[in-house]
């Protein structure tokens, strides 16, 4: 049985309909979007299930999951955070940023925290570039933009999202600080 | 600075609110094409306007639409919403602040092919700008501005949104339509171009968001009165994305053909720290560094002056370097930014990035010699014009404009 039909049979149906009806593939992407708010991942299961629907074989989905850099095919960190350093970036310090955040947080770019809650990354151009040094948090499927950023002022959010975690563990609350593109 | 005609939010705020957007001529442009205009006399409308392509290419945006054939239906439009140029961040702007006109824009361009389907692209770190759009277009089909029979015509148009998943490609207008179908942002051969094969193999118009929200001041304001900014050739005005070592970074606009130096000093206030400027990167990464002369300072930032400066104005994303940069740590960066998103497709792009990657790093290391500068630029020099699409060719300009100008900097890294 096919889980995201299950679970998400009107949202499938609102996706589908975006598209001519011989043309169910163009679907493949919105509904991996769909996966990943659920799970975080789109697991091998999933991967077939999305196939299903659009009339293609898994390999091809799996090959969009490979391609485009916000698909993950395994679970990761429950706050990913996405550091550009990008030349206009780092022209601003978006670099030296990152390293002094790297080490208050012992860990390497592209590493996770033992505890699986924190990843940090080193990502290419999020079009904020006139408010770097800045970061991106990816929280499930959620994108939060953080601008204008020092190593404190991130410390002081990042702690307050892992407090309020703790609280809630299964899905960590948006932070209530801006973040958002509005 | 002159009055925003694309940034109107500054000056009216709340436009983001159909009340605001209505209760300022929004739509009324709109509502006049559907009732009163015929679809061929826009695009000529647009032709007479002069405006260009706002996303990097600066082509006619009147003559694209008039290529797609009368013989084949249904044609598509599509917003190129998948902005992701280093530097450029103008669209997000719009996006957020000034969401309806871009909408009508896109609205007026989908009557003007009469196309019944219009697709926004948004990049996907854009999720949440696109669901508020979700939300806008379902405001605006109850409104009955969006939907079957418009004002009771036999015209009947739906606006979708589509999320890209982070892939720059997918910015190049056949590699986004390849991503829209459901595959990898991979460019495809051309020809046939979009206007005749495009989405699902239908003639397609492919605008960028700029581009799109200069639309309703063309058919609400008039051609005359868009000429009245800009120069003969570069008419209206233009979104500058202006970032690096200047004190005010932001987005200006400006009438095109300001020159550098206004946006620099004026509007930017000048460099950090009152330093020298070293050079300018017009169109972002994508950019040649063109150094930062008197004469390059009062070039006027317009498609034709920049181009005699060796360079695209591109999405006017004005990245400034200044004494203390490094030219070839940049070079170093943007060479990585280009091998990390290079799609993998063609030969020349995929291996000749890789190779470029490897020898910067062995240049910044340190550990380089002064042969590597030359293998550098012989790896350049051999993928140029051999690539697939821009992506590759743009990849490489950045790096032989900084070792022929800077060529100190690179130096640097290897005489010990």
């Amino acid at each position: 049985m096919n889980e995201i039909l299950k679970k998400h049979a009107h949202k499938v149906n609102v996706i589908l309909s975006k598209y001519p009806p011989e043309q169910k593939r163009a679907a493949v992407m919105p509904l991996l979007h769909l996966v990943q708010q659920d799970a975080g991942f789109v697991s091998r299961t999933a991967l077939e299930d999305v196939a299903e629907i659009c009339g293609v074989t898994a390999t091809e989905v799996a090959s969009i999951v490979g391609f485009y850099t916000l698909f993950h095919d395994h679970a990761g960190a429950k706050i990913r955070l996405q550091v550009c350093t990008d030349v206009a970036c780092d022209l601003r310090g978006a670099r030296e940023y990152l390293k002094n955040l790297c080490a208050a947080l012992n860990l390497q770019p592209g590493e996770t925290s033992p505890d699986g809650l924190v990843e940090i990354e080193e990502v290419k151009c999020l079009a904020a570039c006139d408010r770097a040094p800045m970061f991106q948090a990816q929280i499930g499927d959620e994108l939060e933009y953080h601008e204008n950023q020092t190593v404190d002022k991130t410390l002081d959010w990042l702690s307050s999202m892992l407090a309020s975690m703790k609280k809630t563990p299964e899905k960590p609350a948006k932070s209530a600080e801006g973040g958002s593109h509005e | 600075m002159s009055e925003n005609l694309l940034l109107r939010h500054r000056q009216t705020p709340g436009l983001n609110q159909s009340k605001i957007y209505l209760e300022n001529e929004g739509f009324s442009a709109w509502k006049k094409a559907v009732t009163s205009l015929k679809p061929e006399d826009m695009v000529n409308e647009v032709k007479a306007s002069g405006l260009r392509g706002r996303g990097g290419a600066g082509f006619p945006t009147g003559l694209k639409w008039s290529f797609l054939p009368n013989t084949i239906w249904p044609h598509y439009v599509v917003a190129n919403a998948d902005e992701s140029e280093p530097g450029t961040f103008k669209d997000r702007e719009i996006l957020e602040y000034n969401p309806y006109q871009f909408l009508e824009g896109l609205m007026l361009a989908s009557y003007a092919v009469r196309a019944q389907a219009a697709y926004i692209y948004f990049r996907g770190e854009f999720w949440q700008i696109a669901q508020k759009f979700d939300e806008r277009i379902a405001e605006l089909t109850a409104a009955g501005y969006l939907g079957d029979h418009l004002f009771g015509t036999d015209y009947s148009l739906r606006v979708y949104t589509h999320l890209g998943a982070g892939a720059y490609i997918c910015g190049e207008e056949t590699a986004l339509l390849e991503s829209l179908e459901g595959k990898m942002g991979q460019p495809r051969l051309r020809p046939p171009f979009p206007a005749v094969y495009g989405l699902f193999g239908m003639p397609t118009v492919i605008n960028n968001v700029e581009t799109l929200t200069n639309l309703p001041i063309i058919f609400g304001r008039g051609v005359e009165f868009f000429r009245s900014y800009g120069t003969e050739k570069s008419p209206g005005t233009k979104i500058f994305s202006l970032s690096g070592r200047v004190k005010k970074p932001g987005n200006y606009e400006l009438p095109l053909g300001t020159t550098f130096r206004e946006l620099i000093y004026k509007y930017g206030e000048g460099i950090i720290n009152d330093a020298k400027p070293k050079a300018i990167m017009p169109a972002g990464a994508s950019s040649a560094l063109i150094p930062a002369t008197e004469a390059a300072l009062d070039t006027h930032m317009d498609y034709e002056s920049v181009g005699t400066l060796g360079c695209a104005l591109g999405s006017a994303s004005v990245i400034i370097l200044d004494e203390t940069t490094d030219t070839s740590a940049l070079v170093d960066d943007t060479v990585h930014f280009f091998k990390h998103e290079s799609c993998g497709k063609c030969t020349p792009c995929r291996e000749g990035t890789f190779w470029m990657s490897r020898i910067t790093e062995r240049i910044q290391s340190g550990k380089g010699s002064k042969e590597d500068i030359e293998l550098l630029k012989s790896v350049a020099m051999g993928m140029q014009n051999k690539c697939l699409c821009a992506l590759g060719e743009f990849s490489i300009v950045a790096v032989l404009s900084a070792i022929e100008n800077f060529r100190a900097d690179f130096d640097a890294h290897v005489e010990s």
